[in-house]
């Protein structure tokens, strides 16, 4: 015998009893699917808005010229802004050349970048070639709550604990060097303390991409596991470890709350890492939260500053995602 | 002949044994950067609780900032995180996951569909602080207007407002929901993605229509996975700091969000519930900036402190989500 079946949920009660409204219920039921359809579509179409948003904010008070209202490149010229190597908006002689705070940004990015890429890389050749399961399991949880951090408590780590008890010892009673309360290395460091993790877990993912038949067809060669590693799997990965790089410097680059605290507020056109200086996202804090009246100068050039971080940002995020999707196209 | 070959065979022996050298010494150059991170996870921690001393105390969690380092206390920013968090939360997680369903279950692969995709990934490596000036722009200034104060009468309360919505709770909860609206869309479409399609074709197959397969099986099975993505975003709002400074969260304030801080003001005071959208606030991690950069004596401590209780509270939601994951993930076998 068959076992009968209950009916679907889908079919309503009073759609049977009543019979002929059967097809009224129906068109109902389209109604109100388009008009979820559409509601949904609503909220995606709330992530293009926002960066429809975003460009017109920078651009209107930066850059667009509409009547009654003066932004900041009709009273900075381009030209200035680009070359002029000061950056002294609170003084009474004021210049608004950008070089002295892309430089402390580069500056601080590229400790970054010296001490989170290769420790990143190498946690992610660990990761993916070396660990076992288990410890993979430990490690990678671990990596995941550092990555958690908020930036403040990085900012912190690196004025109150980085500098008086890893720079200052090593460095000025060390070697003699004059080390500032308020410097960019200490910024650097903790900056790249940051992207570590971010390297790491792109980069894993992508050395794991890498076919398993590349490193068999290695070891059939005779090569070692350290040749399979370092100079058939990280090589085959290697567009997709650079696009990890950029994603992790342009975050580094974005990055505001650790090196606010811990780098200071002095723009200066420098290299030397051990003195206070200013990037363009410390920048922006410091002024928001001394409440400068709207329509100033001073005000304005926050979105100037902004734009400019935007495009570099966003130049290497387009950038980075395009050669990873070069890189899947060519491994899956 | 045979000379040669063992000569070539003692050659290979010796490089063998080189080769086997710098594989060990590169294993362990990449073990020991890994473990690096977790040395410095540990120095992290051990060194803000250890600053942070025996600041940390039943006092400390219930009572406001002061100006001395005795008697500040981090409740005006745990009640501002949690509030904050609270209304991101509900205006993130319903377009968050609307747009992940529109996308992942409605969209047809067109261009505009591939261009609101690249403009979901472009967004989340937007620097936070770009958010911050947006918010500015667009929720505490509104482009300018002016302000003009309003008052709703709702009968049992009365809600005092502004427009634009000047330095607010609200500005702050709608600047961390665009803020936190791709890391959230990202992660719900990974998880609706995860629910095979033949789910799916079987719901179609008895009759539902789009909707009410996505409302009665697919949610439901995608739906640890968005929770998971959802708390992780939401402890990634927690200590975010730097759109809220532009935004205009208070450094320093001596009073609860709609001013309940205890159970009795919210029985007396309903109607704050309503009120605290529109109050000024301040947050953890911006108590925790603030008291970073005074110079005065005694807030290193109460600095660690505040780190202290933060990273508790994230280390919690972090917790619960990875519980979650866990649990479900394991239950649930296609």
């Amino acid at each position: 015998m068959i076992p009968t079946s209950s009916p679907p949920d889908a079919i309503d009660a009073t759609t049977v009893k009543t019979g002929g409204s059967l097809r009224h219920t129906a068109s109902w039921l389209r109604v109100k699917e388009a008009i979820i359809r559409w509601l949904l579509f609503g909220c995606a179409l709330i992530s293009v808005i926002t960066t429809a948003s975003i460009i017109f904010v920078l651009l209107y008070e930066a850059v667009l010229p509409f009547p009654g209202h003066k932004p900041f490149f009709a009273e900075v010229s381009l030209w200035d802004f680009l070359t002029e190597t000061r950056w002294t908006p609170q003084f009474a002689d004021k210049h608004f050349g950008i070089m002295p705070l892309l430089c402390d940004t580069l500056l601080v990015t590229g400790i970054s970048g010296i001490v989170g890429l290769p420790i990143g890389l190498m946690s992610a050749v660990y990761l993916s070639e070396y660990a076992s399961p288990l410890r993979r399991n430990i490690l990678k949880p671990i990596l995941e709550l550092l990555a958690g951090i908020p930036t403040v408590v990085y900012g912190y780590f690196g004025l109150n604990v980085i500098t008086p008890f890893v720079l200052r010892p090593i460095l000025q009673s060390g070697l003699g060097l004059d080390v500032q309360i308020f410097n960019a290395l200490s910024g650097g460091i903790v900056v790249g303390l940051m992207i570590l993790p971010l390297v790491t877990s792109l980069s894993e993912d992508v050395l794991r991409a890498v076919p398993k038949s590349l490193r068999e067809a290695g070891y059939a060669l005779g090569a070692t596991k350290f040749d399979v590693s370092a100079k058939i799997v990280v090589p085959s990965a290697l567009s997709g470890i650079l696009a990890s790089f950029l994603l992790a410097l342009s975050r580094a680059i974005g990055e505001t709350m650790a090196v606010t605290i811990a780098c200071g507020q002095r723009p200066i056109l420098t290299l030397n890492p051990l003195v206070q200086i200013q990037t363009m996202t410390s920048y922006v804090v410091n002024v928001m939260k001394g409440d400068t009246p709207a329509g100033t100068i001073e005000y304005n050039s926050l979105y100037a500053v902004a734009l400019v971080l935007f495009l570099i940002t966003l130049s290497m995020n387009i950038v980075s995602q395009f050669i990873l999707r070069r890189y899947r196209e060519v491994y899956h | 002949m045979r000379c040669t070959i063992s000569t070539l065979h003692d050659e290979y022996a010796r490089q063998l044994e080189r080769r086997h050298r710098a594989g060990t010494f590169f294993a362990g150059f990449c073990s020991i950067s890994t473990w690096s991170s977790v040395l410095v996870l540990a120095v992290l921690l051990g060194a803000v609780s250890w600053q942070a001393g025996d600041t940390i105390s039943w006092r400390f969690l219930t009572s406001y900032d002061s100006r001395n380092a005795e008697n500040a206390g981090v409740l005006a920013g745990l009640l501002g995180s949690i509030w904050l968090i609270g209304l991101t939360a509900l205006f993130c997680v319903p377009i968050g996951v609307g747009a992940a369903i529109y996308l992942e279950e409605y969209a047809k692969p067109t261009w505009f569909t591939r261009m609101i995709q690249l403009n979901i990934s472009n967004l989340a490596g937007v620097p936070s602080i770009v958010y911050g000036i947006l918010g500015f722009t667009a929720f505490v200034r509104m482009f300018g207007i002016a302000k003009e104060a309003y008052r709703l009468n709702l009968g049992f309360t009365t809600v005092n407002f502004t427009l634009p919505f000047g330095r607010s709770l609200l500005a702050g909860a709608l600047t961390m929901t665009l803020l936190s609206l791709p890391v959230v869309i990202i992660a719900a479409q990974e998880a609706l993605r995860a629910v095979p399609p033949s789910i799916r074709h079987a719901a179609y197959a008895l009759g539902a229509t789009r909707w009410q397969t996505i409302r009665h099986q697919v949610l439901p099975a995608a739906l640890p996975g968005i929770l998971t993505g959802v708390i992780l975003a939401m402890s990634r709002a927690l200590g975010e700091t730097a759109p809220l400074a532009v935004v205009g969260a208070a450094t320093y304030i001596t009073f609860a969000p709609g001013k309940i801080d205890s159970l009795a003001d919210l029985a007396a005071n309903p109607g704050g519930l309503l009120q605290a959208p529109f109050d000024g606030f301040t947050v953890l991690p911006m108590q925790i900036y603030n008291w970073v950069m005074l110079p005065r004596a005694g807030f290193r401590q109460v600095t660690a402190a505040g780190i202290v209780v933060l990273l508790l509270v994230l280390f919690l939601m972090n917790g619960i989500a990875i519980f979650i994951r866990q649990r479900f993930q394991q239950k649930i076998r296609w």
